[in-house]
């Protein structure tokens, strides 16, 4: 698989990016990755989806159709310039709409991925509890970040084991995330803190929270990205399982393998 | 045409690390009567014509399920006013 096969147009409607093996039993199978005005990462978020051998499509905010895809990655980015504030506008996207119906309902219920961008969109659709607000250093961050997963059970990472740590890059300014102390033990006792921050904490995040899911586990948001480091040659120069070579990491596959392995059961 | 004003604040709990910043910066221009800063936001939502019940209990369903998120803000006025200022 070379760079040039995986050319994806910028927006537009459904392009779907067909796996090269037609005998595999992901065949059919689609992972739908939503772009806003603004958003940065759908097409890296393609790609990663693509890598794990999984077909990913593209849908747009203002579409009511999910186009009947299997999962949903909401990318990173800026959508609506983060007015108001971000993924305050975009949570009211018709697309969202349809997004938050098929994700509730249990643990066979859409699996949704918000990555940065996206995971400051489904807390605002209430799709997962708390908020983000501006780091408490108040500068954008950009670095390669270690994370251990604590809940190796979830749509989004069951590829990895229990408190493995990965390194993935994190890049954001309103990274914070807050929640009040009830919320937040309810996330701590229903092991649903999903990803922390190894290493310190880079933003100010309450007890060194960098992703959460649902009850259910389907829904699972994150701030740092886990699609820019899935192929080696673009990654970080960093990987929790060893050394690696320049800009070797790809601890992020993982996550994307975990949600084709889930849909094929 | 009149004016429904929306104030949000960042909860009081919250850190506004925005505040902090710029309660940082005041003592640089040699204001030092300050002991604290916290940055909200104004709305000021125009209604062509009159503001009746309904159109005020619009801004205030606006002002808690999109301009503010209840988690970290809380709105802290919605309020009509008639002429240009107060």
């Amino acid at each position: 698989m070379s760079a040039a096969d995986i050319e994806t147009p910028l927006i537009g409607g459904p392009q779907p990016v067909a796996s090269n093996n037609d005998d595999s039993p992901l065949n059919g199978v689609t992972v739908g990755v939503v772009t806003f005005p603004g958003s940065l990462d759908d097409r890296d978020a393609v790609r990663a989806v693509r890598l794990a051998g999984g077909s990913a499509v593209q849908l747009w905010h203002g579409d009511h159709d999910l186009h009947e895809v299997d999962a949903v990655i909401i990318p990173g980015g800026f959508s609506y310039g983060d007015y108001l504030r971000a993924g305050a506008i975009s949570r009211f996207a018709p697309l969202m709409e349809q997004i938050a119906r098929a994700a509730s309902g249990g643990p066979d219920a859409l699996p949704v991925l918000g990555i940065c961008n996206g995971f400051q969109v489904l807390t605002e659709a209430h799709l997962l509890p708390g908020s983000m607000i501006k780091n408490n250093h108040l500068h954008f961050i950009c670095r390669d970040q270690r994370l251990r997963v604590e809940n190796a059970e979830t749509s989004w990472t069951s590829a990895y084991a229990r408190d493995e740590e990965i390194v993935i890059p994190l890049k954001n300014q309103d990274g914070q995330f807050v929640a009040d102390n009830r919320t937040l033990d309810e996330l701590e006792g229903e092991g649903r803190v999903v990803f922390r921050y190894v290493d310190g904490n880079p933003n100010g995040s309450r007890r060194d929270i960098a992703g959460i899911s649902n009850i259910a586990g389907n829904v699972v948001g994150l701030m740092p990205h886990p699609e820019h480091a899935v192929e080696a040659g673009f990654g970080p120069d960093s990987s929790a399982r060893g050394e690696v070579g320049v800009r070797g990491g790809t601890d992020g596959l993982g996550i994307f393998t975990s949600v084709l392995k889930k849909l094929v059961g | 045409m009149p004016r429904i004003v929306v104030d949000v604040m960042p909860k009081p709990e919250i850190l506004d690390p925005q505040g902090k910043a710029i309660a940082g910066a005041l003592p640089r221009i040699g204001l030092t009567g300050f002991a604290g800063v916290r940055q909200g936001k104004r709305f000021e939502l125009t209604v062509d014509g009159e503001v009746t019940a309904e159109v005020l209990e619009q801004a205030r369903h606006a002002a808690t399920t999109l301009l503010s998120n209840p988690v970290i803000e809380d709105v802290t006025r919605v309020e009509v006013i008639e002429e240009d200022g107060q």
